[in-house]
């Protein structure tokens, strides 16, 4: 039996291919860590028959010596993408029983390189959330708790499922999305790795679609190494999605030397928060001394519309999300409203879609719906667009000085408590992508990285972001700063 | 700018959305809240730049107009909640 816990993919490829254990002896070990961790309601469909093949397929693999790096690696999958003939539903009531006839590019290039599906990861409905709580299938519970409480914590979202399970050892890496923060906050709320790659470089073909502009899928997986690794399979261009850049893909785990003498690294003031928490300030101040003392230059810099970020991304996503989710009306897929002796096709839609979609979905369609009404879309959805230019001025500026990536804080707090948020304005829950949301703005790559514990114990991540089709760049800062902070918290197994 | 009942009322079926007489109220507020977030941007000044239209600066790959791919009735029917025939099937839409 390997140690789950210690296993990265790094590691995992290398003792495949020495022949230490075999793919379906490692996909075995993490079916049985599923069953054993369901509290934590991490996985939403589990498919081990189809691990099992896949498993035997990469031990085939490995022995011919044709063994891609995720050859044999065991994944879980973000209920969002699309899986042949396996239920996806993001998370969603409309979307019961939906089984794609095809294949996601992303979960297509990673199987066509012998990665192994353990399942499907719950997720907030839609990837509408920022806390799992918005998932037709509950809530993830958190693996980690504070100290020697047992309240039950969230593992961020909406990619919570994912955060969960490479957080509690139940798979080597997730797929996860990111539309505002999606990836980086639950990566930071769980203490492993997430990268939000440059929009375009990963094909959005196949994954169910919330606000096109900003959506980006990425891995969150437990090492700056594997997220190379990991990004490396899912990375490229996709003739099926027109905004996926036709560039060529460098080697990600090449790039990691961990040498960033010289870099320019930029700390915005402008997220300097009022209230932020000392802890967080903390932690920042501390990344920047240990990329200081790694050879970096620290330099000041200011972003002066981030503080428009949210308000824009909340006209701009629901915007989008109203658009894209006028697809689900009871007709081709998923849930149907049944009706009254004497109702038509209107009170067909309108019924199946007040059943279908959670609260927080219906409230951010109808303000879609309303800020792109006429008489408002200039006021408000013109008007978002044109901050949002300014946003990405406001980075580009930066970058033409000479800044190589910038590092802020992941998130304003540590994880909180599931149902903490319940009787809050849905604004207040907004701020947790504060830090993450402007990246989404501007396309740009960033990656969140646990650098250190709060005083509960709890994992603490700082972001980096990264210069457009710069991963390879961003990483090996990110690499560097996960050598001087030798995170290496993991929650404590209570399930 | 806030938002009355009859607002809601408009917004919930501009989204095909149905939304009972009493939980018009509490979403009118809803929706009002977050309006009043968004009014922030109006401190911006704007003036001269242009909305984004696309945050990666590459034109759409074009290609010929012509079928590449097709003939999957069966697959597209396949999730349906009705089909009939070969068609997707919906309550009567003309009388």
């Amino acid at each position: 039996m390997t140690d789950l816990s210690k296993l990265t993919i790094a590691d995992a490829r290398d003792a495949l291919r020495k022949g230490d254990f075999t793919a379906v002896e490692l996909t075995e070990q993490y079916l049985g860590a599923i069953e054993a961790a369901e509290v934590l309601n991490a996985f939403s469909t589990n498919t081990p028959e189809i691990a099992r093949a896949q498993a035997l397929a990469a031990d085939a693999r490995i022995a011919k010596g044709d063994a891609p790096d995720m050859c044999g690696i065991p994944l879980g999958i973000k209920d969002l993408f699309c899986t042949k003939g396996v239920q996806t539903q993001a998370a969603s009531h409309i979307l019961d029983g939906f089984k794609p006839e095809y294949e996601s590019t992303i979960t297509g290039q990673l199987f066509d390189a012998g990665a192994v599906m353990l399942g499907k990861l719950n997720m907030d409905e839609f990837a509408m959330g920022s806390s799992n709580e918005t998932s037709f299938y509950g809530p993830v519970t958190s693996p980690w708790r504070r100290d020697n409480e047992e309240t039950k914590l969230t593992p961020g979202g909406s990619s919570g499922g994912s955060a969960a399970a490479v957080s509690a050892d139940l798979c080597l890496g997730a797929t996860g999305t990111d539309t505002g923060g999606s990836i980086r906050q639950p990566a930071a709320f769980t203490g492993i790795v997430g990268v939000k790659p440059t929009y375009g470089r990963c094909s959005r073909w196949g994954v169910v679609a919330f606000a096109s502009s900003l959506d980006q899928a990425g891995p969150m997986v437990k090492t700056v190494r594997d997220s190379a690794i990991m990004l490396q399979a899912m990375a490229g261009h996709d003739a099926k999605d027109s905004t996926s850049a036709d560039l060529a893909v460098p080697n990600f785990e090449a790039a990691l030397t961990g040498d960033i003498r010289g870099k320019k690294i930029g700390i915005p003031k402008e997220y300097r928060l009022d209230g932020m928490p000392d802890e967080i300030e903390t932690l920042w101040q501390e990344g920047a001394e240990k990329l200081r003392a790694a050879g970096a230059e620290i330099v000041d810099i200011s972003l002066p519309h981030t503080k428009y970020a949210l308000p824009a991304y909340y006209v701009i996503a629901p915007a989008e999300a109203s658009s894209n989710l006028s697809r689900y009306d009871g007709v081709k897929y998923g849930h149907r409203a049944k009706l009254n002796a004497g109702e038509g096709i209107t009170e067909m839609y309108q019924r199946t879609r007040a059943e279908g979609f959670g609260e927080e979905v219906q409230r951010r369609v109808m303000i879609g719906a309303y800020v792109l009404s006429a008489g408002f879309y200039d006021a408000y959805y013109i008007r978002a667009q044109k901050v949002r230019t300014l946003i990405k001025q406001d980075f580009e500026k930066v970058f033409a000085e000479g800044i190589d990536q910038i590092l802020t804080p992941a998130t304003p707090s540590a994880a909180f408590a599931l149902g903490e948020m319940a009787d809050a304005d849905p604004i207040k829950m907004y701020l947790n992508d504060v830090f993450t949301v402007t990246v989404n703005l501007a396309g740009l790559p960033g990656v969140s990285v646990p650098a250190g514990v709060n005083s509960s114990g709890l994992p603490l991540g700082l972001q980096l972001i990264g210069q457009p089709w710069n991963e390879a760049d961003m990483l090996n800062t990110a690499y560097a700063l996960e050598q001087a902070s030798g995170f290496a918290a993991k929650p404590a197994r209570w399930w | 700018m806030s938002i009355d009942i009859n607002t809601a009322r408009k917004v919930a079926h501009l989204a095909r959305i149905e939304v009972a007489e009493e939980a018009l109220p509490p979403l009118a507020d809803a929706l009002s809240n977050i309006l009043a977030f968004m009014e922030q941007l109006n401190e911006v000044d704007v003036e001269g730049v242009e909305p984004m239209t696309s945050v990666t600066p590459m034109a759409l790959k074009q290609r010929k107009d012509v079928v590449t791919d097709g003939g999957y009735q069966a697959q597209i029917l396949a999730n349906a909640p009705d089909t009939r025939e070969g068609f997707f099937a919906v309550p009567k839409v003309v009388e």
